[in-house]
């Protein structure tokens, strides 16, 4: 039952639909009304992802440091996808998003770490995958450190669109999990394990799909912005800055709502752009701190300041 | 009492480094039945509790449920097979309201079960349902254990001291009601420092010493009993 969990989908279910709704309409035109469409794609890959790090963060409390593997890792699929087995670029995607899940099938032990322990150990193993995608001696599968051209594949339109999807879905499928048993079983197991384990609730089991999840996205995601690319390299996509900014950016908007990382994605990434690109260092040093100073002082992000005055936020 | 036990522990052995928190302990209860647990502090009762809902694995002995070994199930098999219990130091999910932690329970009932208000007037919480679990005091919260236990239906109800904390008239009105889930063929394992509290409930008791039973009867004859009075007593 948990019917308040149900209410609640049908009594904000306007506000609910509208979010997905807005960032569909948004995100179909701004590539009418603003030119520079590479901020707009970079825009929606942050904010998918920063709703990947949501899912795992906002709903269980583990600070995927390392979430940026997935997002190598997927674009390396979809590389692999279209190079080696010469797979047009949808079904490449596929690949990606395989890679991504077997990655995190095999990564699932580090859910048995708790804070710090994992936080850290996600990082090394994102560094370790970089690594091997990095090797020279991998170079007939990843081409090395010489990075993925994907040119006869490249399709601007198609990939831009399939962002637009992803991050619709992502958004969802968010919603979706906020509102319904799953939601509550995962903040439940955040709250006390052991308890949650007495009222029913398969722990482990529940962890790893949301881990899992959490993977498929930021494969995807990985995915599409390779193909958009369509030339990057392990650096590129390895880069731990993606994991800081999509961390900072869910952490500010806040954990455990739809709407925080999309908030978060939109005000923050704006003023990476506006004033970070001739200086980006500074930008991972500021956004490094304020990543300390909103666990510590604000872990529910802005929007928790509407929770607190008893808002209901999506 | 010829009937089929509903739980039986085997010399169960759990150790703690070298140190053995439960060395042997053998038990059974049937449904219908409260088993009062007692025995002081530091003899084994709550670590008792703990392998029995699994959040312990034993070293040595076997745990039957329904005459079947559950040495393998993890302890949400153990709660959705109607094995449930409340915790001594309470373990709310502290940011959810008190009805949102019965209803996460619920969300697994079994039939028969209770309804979040059933369970919520049954603990006296209901006037509370709508307050987050943290800003209940420590009875309370006991009882919010307690009500989520019985959300899920259990056939097993494991009660690590419920009483402490809790005035005489409130003690008086949960015994009633424990011992009216018993008359509905639940079976209660009740832990409790309190005797007089055990007395309301139950006639069978079992001391427990340095992690072994010591004695089984009813509480009088425990009282005549003479290494209970030792245990006890410090002679
Ligand atoms: N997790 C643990 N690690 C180490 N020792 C433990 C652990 N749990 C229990 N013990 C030890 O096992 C012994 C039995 O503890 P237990 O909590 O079962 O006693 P109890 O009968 O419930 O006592 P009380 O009446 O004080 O609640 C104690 O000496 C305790 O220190
Ligand atoms: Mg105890």
């Amino acid at each position: 039952m948990l019917s308040s969990g149900r209410t609640h989908l049908r009594s904000h279910r306007g506000v609910n639909a509208l979010i997905p709704l807005l960032l569909l309409a948004a995100f179909s035109l701004a590539p009418l009304v603003y030119a520079n469409h590479a901020v707009i794609f970079q825009m929606m890959a942050f904010m998918v992802l920063a709703q990947g790090v949501n899912l795992l963060y906002g709903f269980t409390g583990y600070l995927p440091f390392g979430y940026v593997g997935f997002f190598g890792i997927g674009a390396y699929g979809m590389g692999i996808g279209i190079e080696l087995f010469h797979l047009p670029g949808l079904a490449a995607l596929l690949v990606g998003a395989l890679f991504a899940v077997v990655i995190a099938l095999i990564l699932s032990p580090l859910l048995r770490l708790s804070g710090a322990y994992f936080a850290i150990s996600s990082l090394a193993a994102s560094e370790v995958l970089y690594n091997i995608v990095a090797n020279p001696a991998l170079t007939h599968i990843t081409n090395g450190p010489y990075g993925e051209s994907l040119v006869q594949s490249y399709h601007p339109l198609t990939s831009y669109v399939a962002m637009v999807v992803l991050l619709v879905l992502t958004t969802v499928l968010v919603i979706v999990i906020k509102n319904t048993p799953f939601g509550r079983a995962l903040l439940a197991i955040r709250e006390d394990p052991v308890s949650a384990e007495m009222a029913g609730i398969a722990v482990v089991r529940t962890r790893t799909t949301v881990w899992i999840l959490s993977a498929l996205i930021g494969g995807l995601t990985g995915a599409i912005f390779g193909w958009h690319l369509s030339v990057f390299y392990p650096s590129t996509v390895f880069d731990l800055s993606i994991s800081i900014l999509a961390i900072v950016f869910t952490l500010f908007g806040g954990g455990g709502t739809a709407i925080g990382p999309i908030l978060g994605s939109v005000v923050l990434y704006g003023l990476y752009n506006a004033i970070g690109i001739s200086a980006p260092q500074y930008f991972e040093l500021i956004y490094g701190l304020l990543i300390v100073l909103l666990v510590l002082f604000l872990p529910g992000g802005v929007v928790s300041l509407l929770q607190r005055r008893g808002s209901y936020v999506p | 009492m010829s009937r089929e036990p509903l739980l039986s522990v085997e010399k169960i052995v759990k150790t703690f480094g070298g140190f053995h928190a439960l060395d042997g302990v053998t038990l059974s209860v049937e449904p219908g039945e409260i088993l009062g647990l007692v025995g002081p502090n530091g003899s084994g009762k709550t670590t008792l509790i703990n392998v029995i809902s699994g959040l312990y694995h034993p070293d040595g002995g076997r745990v039957l449920y329904r005459g079947r070994s559950i040495a393998s199930w993890p302890m949400h098999q153990r709660a959705r097979q109607g094995i449930n219990r409340t915790f001594q130091i309470p373990k709310p999910f502290k940011s959810l309201t008190v009805r949102e932690n019965v209803e996460l329970a619920y969300h697994f009932a079994r039939q028969g079960a209770m309804t979040v208000d059933n369970a919520l007037d049954f603990t006296g919480l209901a006037p509370s349902a709508d307050r987050p679990a943290q800003s209940l005091n420590s009875s309370q919260q006991k009882l919010l254990d307690l009500a989520r236990a019985l959300a899920i239906g259990p056939d097993l109800l494991l009660v690590d001291e419920l009483a402490a904390g809790l005035g005489p008239q409130e003690l008086h009105h949960i015994a009633d009601s424990l011992r009216s889930l018993a008359d509905r063929s639940m079976a209660l394992i009740v832990v409790e420092h309190h005797l007089g509290f055990v007395n309301q409930l139950t006639d069978r008791v079992i001391v427990m010493n340095a992690g072994k039973e010591i004695f089984e009867g009813s509480l009088t004859l425990a009282a005549e009993d003479a290494t209970v009075s030792a245990v006890y007593l410090g002679t």
